[in-house]
């Protein structure tokens, strides 16, 4: 949007769009604890850069009538939700977009308050730099720190701290300063174990009243102490960029694309780095080299393409490559691992548990996870302790295992293969963002030989197992179907007859046998029996491997 | 130096969200209202799957009232692409003779466009549908996810939206719900605007300003297309050179004063325009916070 730009009276079409062109894109999003101003600092961001349409400023002052605030209640521009105009919270992110003449900017306005703090992860996920607000009345509060935190874990290496609400300290100087202090003192604790040198996060602090419009836009008239520039002057001068063409060439394959015999592209979007024809690359989890002949798009063959563009490659010789498996460059290849160390943010009800699978995507697969250790970060100290669980919105190191090795870079050095999230596969619950780290134990690319019980174990999480059910089909279909879904190898056998039972034994699944023979007392609801069965085999967690 | 330009940024995250959800779901389908926003959504998934054709079908839910000029550019240009078009309309209500002028605009919309769009999601299986939304449209869209989870019923909850970071969608789903998606979250209007001239992208002339018949009312004008509209005691259409900014049903959505007869001239009434695109539309005014509970109750 761009409401209301001054149009020139030798407006030129092509010169406006050659301006449009120029533009590069800031993504950012705000963060704090609740009330401290966010939503109103962003609603005061857009009206004084002349961003929001006038129908929209009708709408808030109208909405604002039962508020305290006055006339315009910026907040209302972005809290959207009814739930959040009653409340006077914010409870999702929003998302806005303005432009000035040097720039486009893509806003999320995060909720501040704790409950939500899933939501504050998802904004900052995918922006470049953050806006920390602190409420000069309170200074540094937890909430100031957590998400200063979890926007270091995000990656977001640049930081604004704005020290606002300095209207109701009488624009004091000291009060700013001592805030500024505290923060610094800090923050200086936030450098990350293992990160690299430079990865410290940088910091601009600039005083500010979003209410009353002070060094948002325009710098103010109250506070001439301070002499750097606005808000907005700052957004609009940071360097932006990623740095992801920069990277290593990683391609991680979402689809082949195939029209006829003679086309088999891979599409993906490229996560980091650059590519042209001729190169030479790997393909994983194979390991196969080839070169890319040809990078094709609707708009013609390319002679480059880089990070984030999408497109689709097409390879010298032709590879058994899918969805989920990756194309690197050969000189320097991501690691391969199935069991790394991650950061992780949790975020669901439902604690995490180390006894439970999930499942993970990472870059374009989805495989079956475990975690086999937990410590918790304490926000304050910063100060890891091991755990057996982490709550909702806790925030930790985690060791994970994987069912097969996932090929994947540091996400210091890069977010396209170095995120990943976990599900709660009885929910479907997004339950957990991860940052890896590293490997804790690397594996050979490729491992050979036949394939061991150990390997299966670690490919299905669990041991093989027979539970013999008598006759009840329904109990069978629906045991059938929740095993399934948490990712187990399961099958249900109508004859079981003893062959194919070791046969099933020895390939580590699990057996549903329908028959003369039960060998459990079970309720006689079919729902609650598939519980009890599930509970007992994973309370026994796969030791014996036997019939329960 | 590797940068992309602002436009060639969105381009690359929708193009990426339309092959994760062709890689992700077994029966996906692009919902097509045919306007500027379903033109470029189209456009980009040519571009997610060339020179493979678009590998899931177009689904067009057909008020009945629509502008005719969009129902003809609906065919011709899908016929063009060669894309596999499905048109379903709500039959039981239009027989009924449900129109926004007896039953309010409300009712009118929950019969015929959420009703409809519920019964064509169901009866063709679809697991993900794709919606040409913009998050800068609306303030309740603002709050969208780009895969906006759905129950059995097509319910949106705003306050339980799944976590959704990076570009890792959870596209998990148990049988009967469903998965909505936005591959153009993060567009605005002008945007789209610009886009559509960089890539010669082909919309419904009803977007360039021309002199059209219409009834002046108030500060709003209505196309006297559709004989259901109401007159007033010695009202006359009278000839206004006009263009349309959003399209929707022909009785609910009104013209603008325009002169803008080219691409150009549009990106220049634009950004100097002071309302907001869905000024016109009639049906999200018709209380506080009407689109986020139409979209509660399934509406795109
Ligand atoms: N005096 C004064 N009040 C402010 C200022 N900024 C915000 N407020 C008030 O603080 C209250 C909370 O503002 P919001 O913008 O809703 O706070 P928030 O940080 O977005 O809150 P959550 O999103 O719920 O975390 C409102 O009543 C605002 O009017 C300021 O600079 N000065
Ligand atoms: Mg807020």
């Amino acid at each position: 949007m761009a409401a209301a730009q001054e149009i020139p009276l030798n407006f030129e079409i092509e010169q406006f769009l050659a301006g449009e062109r120029a533009k590069d894109l800031l993504r950012f999003s705000t963060a704090g604890s609740v009330d401290d101003g966010k939503s109103t600092l962003i609603g005061r961001l857009l009206y004084d850069s002349q961003n929001v349409y006038e129908d929209q400023i009708r709408s808030v002052t109208k909405a604002s009538v039962n508020r305290s605030a006055g006339a315009i209640d910026f907040s209302l521009l972005t809290d959207g939700l009814r739930a959040e105009r009653e409340q006077g919270i914010t409870i999702d992110v929003a998302y806005r977009y303005f432009a000035t003449a040097r720039r486009k900017f893509i806003i999320a306005d995060t909720p501040g308050h704790e409950q939500y703090t899933r939501n504050m992860a998802t904004g900052a996920s995918t922006a470049e730099l953050a806006i920390i607000l602190i409420d000069a009345r309170k200074g540094v509060l937890p909430q100031s720190r957590r998400h200063s935190f979890i926007a270091s874990l995000l990656g977001i290496r640049r930081l604004i701290v704005a020290v606002n609400k300095m209207d109701l300290v009488g624009y004091s100087r000291e009060v700013f300063e001592r805030i500024r202090a505290e923060y610094s003192a800090w923050s200086a604790h936030l450098v990350l174990p293992g990160a690299r040198p430079g990865a410290h996060p940088s910091t601009y602090f600039v005083p500010l009243s979003a209410l009353e419009g002070d060094n948002v836009v325009d710098r103010s008239a109250n506070m001439p102490w301070f002499e750097g520039p606005s808000l907005l002057e700052y957004l609009e001068t940071v360097e932006t960029g990623d740095g992801s063409a920069a990277g290593a060439f990683r391609f991680p394959v979402q689809r082949v694309i195939r029209p006829d015999q003679d086309f088999r592209g891979y599409a993906g979007q490229i996560a980091s780095g650059v590519v042209r024809p001729g190169d030479e690359i790997y393909a994983l989890p194979s390991g196969q080299r080839s070169r890319v002949r040809a990078i094709t798009t609707f708009d013609g063959d390319l002679a480059e393409a880089f990070a984030p563009m999408s497109v689709t490659l097409s390879l010298d010789r032709e590879l058994d490559l899918s969805r989920g498996d990756m194309l690197a460059g050969v000189e320097e290849p991501p690691s391969a691992a199935a069991h790394f160390e991650t950061r992780i943010v949790w975020l669901n009800e439902r604690p995490l548990d180390l006894n439970r699978r999930y499942l993970l995507k990472h870059t374009t697969q989805l495989v079956s996870a475990r975690i086999v250790a937990a410590a918790r970060t304490d926000i304050r100290t910063l100060q890891s302790e091991p755990v057996s669980e982490l709550q909702l919105n806790e925030i930790g190191t985690v060791e994970i295992e994987t069912s097969k090795p996932l090929f994947f870079d540091a996400y210091e050095s890069s977010r396209g293969t170095g995120s990943l999230i976990l599900i709660d596969p009885e929910t479907n619950a997004t339950a957990g963002a991860g940052m890896i780290v590293k490997a804790v134990a690397a594996r050979p690319l490729r491992p050979s030989g036949p394939v061991t019980a150990v390997e299966r174990r670690a490919r299905y999480g669990h041991g093989p197992a027979v539970i013999a059910l008598g006759e009840r089909e329904n109990l069978a279909a629906l045991l059938e179907r929740r095993l399934f879904d948490r990712g187990c190898a399961v099958t249900v056998l109508r004859q079981p007859e003893e062959a194919a039972l070791s046969a099933l034994h020895a390939a580590g699944m699990i057996a549903i046998a329908l028959g003369p023979e039960a060998d459990l007392e079970l309720a006689s609801d079919d729902a609650a029996a598939a519980s009890e069965i599930i509970e007992r085999l994973f309370a026994e967690k796969w030791e014996t491997g036997g019939g329960i | 130096m590797h940068r992309l330009s602002h436009l060639q940024t969105l381009e690359a995250e929708s193009i990426h969200i339309l092959r994760e959800v062709a890689g992700e779901f077994q029966n996906p389908v692009m919902l097509y209202s045919i306007g500027k926003d379903s033109s470029v959504m189209l456009r980009l998934a040519q571009k997610a799957f060339y020179p493979a054709p678009i590998p899931f079908p177009v689904l067009h839910v057909d008020t009945g009232y629509k502008f005719k000029e969009m129902i003809e550019f609906r065919d011709s240009y899908t016929a063009q692409i060669g894309v596999r078009l499905i048109v379903h309309q709500n039959r039981e209500a239009i027989d009924a003779g449900a129109d926004p002028f007896r039953l309010g605009t409300s009712k009118c919309c929950g019969l015929l466009k959420t009703q409809s769009l519920l019964d064509a999601l169901r009866a063709g299986g679809y697991d993900a549908a794709f919606g040409g939304a913009r998050r800068d449209e609306e303030k309740s869209r603002a709050k969208e996810r780009i895969y906006s989870f759905r129950d059995a019923r097509g319910q949106w909850d705003p306050k339980n939206q799944r976590p959704e970071l990076w570009n890792l969608y959870n596209g998990r789903i148990d049988p009967g719900e469903s998965i909505r998606v936005f591959p153009l979250s993060n567009w605005t209007e002008l945007d789209v605007w610009e886009y559509i001239h960089a890539e010669s992208i082909p919309v419904v002339p009803l977007y360039f300003a021309k002199e059209r018949w219409m009834f002046e009312r108030g500060g709003s004008l209505i196309s006297p297309e559709q004989s259901i509209i109401p007159r007033l005691p010695g009202e006359k259409p009278k000839l206004v050179r006009c263009r349309m900014r959003s399209l929707g049903c022909s009785p609910c959505t009104g013209a603008i004063y325009s002169d803008a007869d080219t691409i150009p001239k549009i990106i220049e009434e634009i950004i100097g325009f002071r309302r907001s695109e869905r000024e016109n539309r009639v049906i999200d005014h018709d209380q506080d916070g009407s689109m986020e509970i139409k979209k509660r109750e399934g509406y795109f």
